[in-house]
């Protein structure tokens, strides 16, 4: 092959790979614009089926707790059954090979049943523990892509399509509220979805509340189980159930000195 | 006028090169299968759980950022701060930067949750958090680093060297102090609520980088025959010390503010007296084995000469700051979040569920693998470097280099 030959057959290869090159490119952009409209397209049916639900929440309320730690009863666990049946996550299977200890460590938990002994006194308290719904969650400052973020009313919670799994908002919560999935997720709730290698955390029954429900699955077993330990309302609403009970008793925030001005409080603690 | 410094490729033999690659690239793929393994699994087969949430991916990926950001302090003191001696010294320390920092940035990615959402990371941004900044902070440096390289290595650019260095320097100081912020903000957590993690942060890869590059010089050299003088090695040795020194000050300082502050107590008795292998690390690790015996060898008047021994006080720097990086990262996540002080926790959720006790953790195979994964990346960026560029002066010996010899 002589030199211009060569030269020729080079211009030719680089042509040919400027070419391939751009229509890869090209190819792989049309593609994301049709996955992109196809998206869109999913999107607006959606939305119209659930046009009850498309008015946006609003500031109007605050959704929040009001525990009475005196009223929740030592060995009672009607709160962490309702959850769990309400949120799915009794549906959490353990991995086949893991450890039992490591495992209770692991699977997801949006409530807890917390029992103390005053150090001085022995005096012994229980309460239920749970995503504390801050006014200024620390949790939603750090997170890098925003999946975690407050609501209009109140509720914080994690945008599973935004959640990269960095766990850094577990690292920020004072309150072990959050639970990352560890492992891979079978069966779930369509009002509670969940997915392996993201963060979730308590939602205050969202699900209830945007049906118009004011109500949670805790505070309603609580009460079921004539309890009445918890009780969920509008923070906003002075005649509302929990402002009323907030009024009557004195009630704290754990971890007052954090400032977060939680939105559920505690009384009896 | 000064002394022409030569660049030239990495010489060392063909098989001795490609053999290098073959274990660096297996080393790698085990790393990205075990990553791979923990995707597909879900993080339950490693020693994470909720109360522990960043394990020793964590620790390896925090550690190779650090260091890269203290690797290029090498080339800065060149530049920025105009010492000539280590003028011949910046392209290496610019190409480890790079690499450590690749290394790191891709075990921190494939420790995610979900890092097939890397797009999402990288597109959708609060900022109000520190990870978010810190995406740019590394991107950037990448970035920087590489201009920085160009004009170390094209006469075009050398009048640029100078501004971009200054601007390198700084920009490391904002990554480090940003890397330390993403502890040091945690208001929640009783041992990273404060604000000297962050200088602390700066001057651990201060030590960190500069142990990595020597121990990348004096082998890279050692392989190539190629000579290094006594007063060059000495000058990177004392920068060494004094860097270790640095660390062990802020960690007296760290603990000092912690013992002050009434509410800290607990943590410091846990970590200092009763944490188990975290205070093993602690002491053992991070003051003895990265502080205190490097040290000695540095400042010893015969085991100082000697480059074995300096090169063993590298490793035992980085073996210290690994220690260092597992009591920060995982020793504050397995002390338990105070939430009712002067109470005991009798119970927190279903038993085995950990609340108000320190929280077990083990790390698995696959995490170590990953970790190791990320340093053997770090590598291969360098070996290829220096072999296909010209990174690697040919000669630091002492008549061949500028300012070693103050003038009369």
């Amino acid at each position: 092959m002589s030199r211009e030959e060569e030269q020729r057959v080079d211009t030719q290869r680089r042509r040919f790979l400027g070419v391939a090159t751009a229509g890869t490119v090209a190819g792989t952009a049309v593609g994301s614009g049709a996955l992109t409209l196809g998206g869109l397209a999913a999107a607006v049916a959606t939305d119209a089926a659930s046009a009850p639900r498309t008015e946006p929440v609003s500031k109007i309320h605050r959704w929040g707790m009001f525990v009475d730690a005196s009223k929740c009863a030592d060995g009672c666990t009607a709160c962490v059954d309702a959850c769990d049946q309400e949120n799915g996550l009794n549906l959490q299977s353990e991995p086949h090979g893991s450890n039992e200890a490591k495992w209770q460590n692991q699977r997801s938990v949006w409530i807890r049943k917390v029992k103390l002994q005053d150090r001085a006194s022995g005096h012994v308290t229980n309460l239920p523990l749970m995503c504390q719904h801050c006014e200024h969650p620390p949790c939603v400052d750090v997170c890098p892509t925003g999946a975690s973020f407050k609501r209009a009313d109140g509720i914080v919670m994690v945008d599973r399509h935004t959640c990269i799994g960095c766990r850094y908002c577990m690292m920020a919560c004072p309150y072990k509220a959050r639970s990352f999935i560890h492992e891979q997720v079978d069966q779930k709730l369509t009002r509670a979805p969940r997915g392996k290698g993201c963060v979730e955390s308590c939602n205050l029954c969202a699900h209830r509340l945007d049906e118009g429900d004011i109500s949670t699955a805790c505070a309603q077993a609580c009460a079921d189980e004539n309890h009445h330990a918890i009780v969920f309302g509008d923070l906003k609403d002075p005649t509302s159930p929990v402002r009323q009970a907030m009024a009557k008793q004195a009630s704290r925030q754990i971890r007052e000195d954090l400032q977060l001005n939680t939105g559920v409080r505690y009384a009896g603690l | 006028m000064s002394k022409r410094i030569v660049y030239r490729e990495w010489l060392i033999q063909p098989e001795r090169y490609w053999g290098l690659l073959a274990i660096l690239a297996t080393v790698i793929a085990i790393g990205g299968a075990s990553a791979l393994y923990m995707e597909h699994e879900g993080h339950w087969v490693t020693g994470m759980t909720n109360s522990v949430v960043w394990g020793l991916p964590h620790v390896f990926a925090v550690f190779l950022i650090v260091a890269a950001s203290g690797a290029l302090n090498v080339a800065s003191i060149g530049t920025v701060f105009n010492k000539p001696a280590y003028k011949p010294l910046g392209r290496l320390s610019g190409l480890l930067a790079a690499g450590l920092l690749v290394g790191g940035l891709l075990v921190l990615v494939l420790d995610l949750g979900r890092p097939d959402r890397l797009l999402v990371a990288m597109t959708t941004y609060n900022f109000n958090s520190i990870f978010a900044w810190n995406i740019f902070l590394y991107t950037g440096f990448l970035a920087i680093t590489i201009g920085y390289l160009w004009t170390m290595a094209e006469r075009k650019g050398n009048f640029l060297q100078r501004p971009v260095g200054i601007f390198a320097f700084l920009w490391r100081l904002a990554l480090t102090t940003g890397t330390g912020s993403i502890f040091g903000f945690l208001v929640g957590r009783s041992a990273y609520d404060t604000a000297v993690l962050a200088p602390m942060f700066v001057v651990m890869s201060f030590a960190y980088g500069v142990a990595i590059y020597m121990l990348v010089l004096l082998t890279s050299f050692a392989w190539d025959g190629r000579p290094i003088g006594p007063k060059i090695l000495r000058r990177l040795k004392n920068l060494l010390g004094l860097f270790v020194a640095g660390i062990l000050y802020f960690t007296l300082i760290y603990h000092l503010t912690n013992l002050y502050g009434a509410k800290s107590t607990d943590f410091e008795s846990f970590l200092l007296l009763q944490g188990g292998i975290y205070t093993l690390m602690f002491w053992g690790g991070w003051v003895l084995v990265g502080g205190l015996l490097p040290l000695g060898i540095i400042y010893h008047p015969r085991l100082s000469t000697d480059r074995n021994w300096i090169a063993t006080a590298c490793a035992l720097v980085i073996a210290g700051g690994l220690a260092a990086m597992y009591v920060i990262i995982i020793g504050s996540q397995a002390f338990p979040l105070e939430m009712f002080p002067g109470k005991s926790v009798l119970a927190f959720g279903a038993p085995g569920d950990i609340g108000g006790a320190v929280a077990p953790y083990m790390p698995t195979l696959a995490e170590l693998l990953l970790g190791i994964g990320g340093v053997a990346v770090a590598m291969l960026i360098v070996s290829v470097g220096i072999r296909v560029l010209q990174f690697l002066p040919e000669s630091l010996s002492d008549r061949d280099m500028d300012g070693l010899v103050e003038p009369v």
